[in-house]
């Protein structure tokens, strides 16, 4: 690539970031007014500038509380949740070099319905535990198996997939066994419901936790983000151009782990995001991570926060779960870009 | 660039792949590495260009023990070219090019003119330049070891190790990849199958039989009668060439 193509992929990558930033903030916005009643967006934006402290305009408390504890926190969850798995999925393609890899590819999803299930279910913690903490301690155990099977993450591509496919395995059996040998049958429900995700519930304290993790996955991943370059022809090739190999995947596995497992901890297993997201991306600003994961970060966001308008507005009355929402509405998208990536030959 | 084996050994559990090699390359020498499969070619190789570490025995570039190199560090000074690399992403020939300069930049270090004339010159060499914005995966065999090879060039490395380059590829391709080789500036070792090759194109071969090194020297002290019988089990003519030092090899059938 010549300097001059450097620089017009650069420019893309701004006017790309610009573009979803704008679009982003209308569907925060929207997010916030749509719901069982709706809320004029006049209303929604008097109401955060109020609770800001720049304006101190004359709005029902109702719509004020509702606007800001509960819809906005929930908007900008659902945002940085779609963020963090588009990342997390970018990551785990290039280490993995598989196309299909997504977040939940090394187990977390797995290990975090057994540990709510534990939670819920078998009462572990006595009420002390919380089910996002159950589930985030599952997640991680799962991780640390994955781990263990793959060598501490240094063996191949193919070996860690495996490992993350027996260890999904083991921790499905588990919950299928303890759900259906002590649970009854709404509590098998609702962990079902959980687990394909729900943003109901969250609030600014989430937020706060999310944000913090987010902000620190996202930078680590930046800093590695020319090494991850490096692995496309392999990870022999990436130690022969110099990058320490083993430290990288290590890290980068811990931190789309601690990514994931507090994003499902938080809102459930939310498939799809992490598979599709970085495939679009790609296709609109290159492969070269610097530029992707920035990319990746805000297709998610806006796709999340999308998904969950939609997961509103399917059925009156009722929020269909968030899972379900992004693979219907991501299916026929991603179809459109298989379309239009398909090899010209 | 001078490269030192000194009594090498490494295996995996209790089979020794590579056992006590010990040998010398001077600056801008062209070295075949010969043997039969499993010889450890491609193993010693590795422990060479340091992607390996030896269970024993050290390699020295330039009098410096690469152990001691930081693998950034030494990934500036040494490049290597894998068999037949290939990656599912979708990535231009200037892109994979590009890699070639990772070991030069730090982590959020842009772009920099000499990044930029690095590639330029590596791409000229191998004759790419034009193909730039070509699709890796739309390239021929050839093509993409040129492009590999680039991408080691882009490392601006003293030292070039390729495992196998002409695999796959016609004659045409061999020969053209092997000259440029001989012909650039720097001290390369290269694994190669073809004893013809290796005899046109190699200063100084070393013959691997089970993980040792059998003979070392010039082609025509190498390869005899004798050795390739002993080493590859075939029977061979040496049938001497105008050039000095670099005869021809024909294989017999019984």
């Amino acid at each position: 690539m010549t300097s001059e193509t450097t620089e017009s992929g650069t420019a893309r990558l701004a006017l790309f970031l610009c573009l979803s930033l704008i679009v982003l903030v209308f569907a925060v916005a929207a997010a916030t007014a749509i719901g069982d009643y709706n809320i004029p967006l006049r209303t929604v934006f008097l109401s955060v500038t109020n609770e800001l402290g720049l304006t101190g305009a004359e709005i029902a408390p109702i719509q004020q509380s509702v606007v800001w504890n509960l819809r906005l926190s929930r908007a900008l969850i659902a945002a940085l949740a779609g963020a963090g798995l588009a990342i997390c999925g970018a990551i785990l393609q290039a280490l993995l070099r598989n196309a299909l890899a997504e977040p939940f590819v090394l187990g977390v999803s797995a290990g975090a319905s057994t540990g709510a299930v534990c939670v819920i279910v078998l009462g572990i913690g006595a009420g002390s535990l919380s089910l996002s903490l159950g589930a985030f301690a599952g997640a991680f155990a799962a991780f640390a198996l994955v781990a263990l099977l793959s060598n501490g993450a240094t063996s191949g591509p193919n070996h860690t997939i495996l490992a993350g496919v027996a260890a999904s395995q083991l921790f499905n059996a588990l919950t299928s066994y303890i759900v259906t040998t002590s649970g009854n049958a709404q509590q098998a429900r609702d962990v079902m419901f959980w687990l394909l995700g729900s943003f109901g519930g969250v609030r600014w304290p989430d937020f706060q936790l999310l944000l913090g993790v987010v902000i620190l996955c996202f930078t680590i991943c930046i800093w590695m983000a020319r090494s991850l370059d490096a692995f496309t022809f392999g990870d022999e090739d990436a130690a022969s151009l110099g990058v320490p190999v083993a430290r990288i995947r290590i890290v980068l596995f811990g931190v789309t782990a601690l990514l994931t497992a507090t994003i499902v901890s938080m809102v459930g297993a939310i498939g799809f995001v992490g598979l599709v997201v970085p495939h679009a991306a790609r296709y609109v600003v290159g492969t070269l991570h610097m530029r992707l994961l920035p990319a990746c970060a805000m297709t998610g966001a806006v796709f999340m926060v999308l998904a969950d308008i939609a997961s509103r507005m399917i059925a009156t009355q009722q929020t269909v779960p968030i899972g379900v929402v992004t693979a219907l509405v991501g299916v026929p998208f991603f179809a459109i870009i298989l379309y239009r990536a398909r090899p010209q030959t | 660039m001078s490269v030192v084996a000194q009594s090498l050994i490494w295996g995996v559990r209790r089979r020794t792949i590579v056992s006590d090699v010990s040998f010398k390359v001077v600056r801008g020498e062209t070295l075949g590495l010969i043997g039969p499969n499993g010889s450890g070619k491609s193993s010693l190789l590795r422990l060479l260009a340091g992607l390996k570490r030896p269970i024993s025995g050290r390699v020295e570039i330039n009098g410096q023990d690469i152990a001691q190199v930081p693998r950034k560090a030494l990934s500036r000074q040494v490049a290597f070219v894998q068999q037949s690399a290939a990656t599912d992403t979708n990535v231009t020939v200037a892109d994979v090019v590009r890699l070639g300069r990772t070991p030069h930049r730090s982590a959020l270090a842009g772009w920099s003119d000499g990044d930029e004339a690095a590639v330029a010159h590596a791409l000229d060499r191998v004759d790419m330049a034009s193909r730039k914005r070509q699709s890796w995966q739309t390239l021929s065999g050839g093509e993409r070891q040129r492009v590999h090879i680039a991408r080691a060039l882009a490392q601006a490395p003293q030292v070039l190790f390729l495992d196998e380059p002409t695999n796959h590829l016609d004659i045409h391709h061999q020969i053209e990849i092997l000259r440029m080789v001989r012909d650039l500036d720097l001290t390369s070792i290269i694994a190669l199958h073809d004893l013809n090759l290796a005899a046109m194109f190699c200063d100084r071969i070393v013959v691997l039989e089970a993980g040792a090194v059998r003979a070392c020297g010039t082609p025509d002290a190498v390869l005899t009668q004798e050795t390739l019988h002993d080493v590859f089990r075939v029977k061979a003519h040496i049938v001497p060439t105008p050039e000095a030092h670099r005869p021809h090899i024909r294989f017999s059938p019984e």
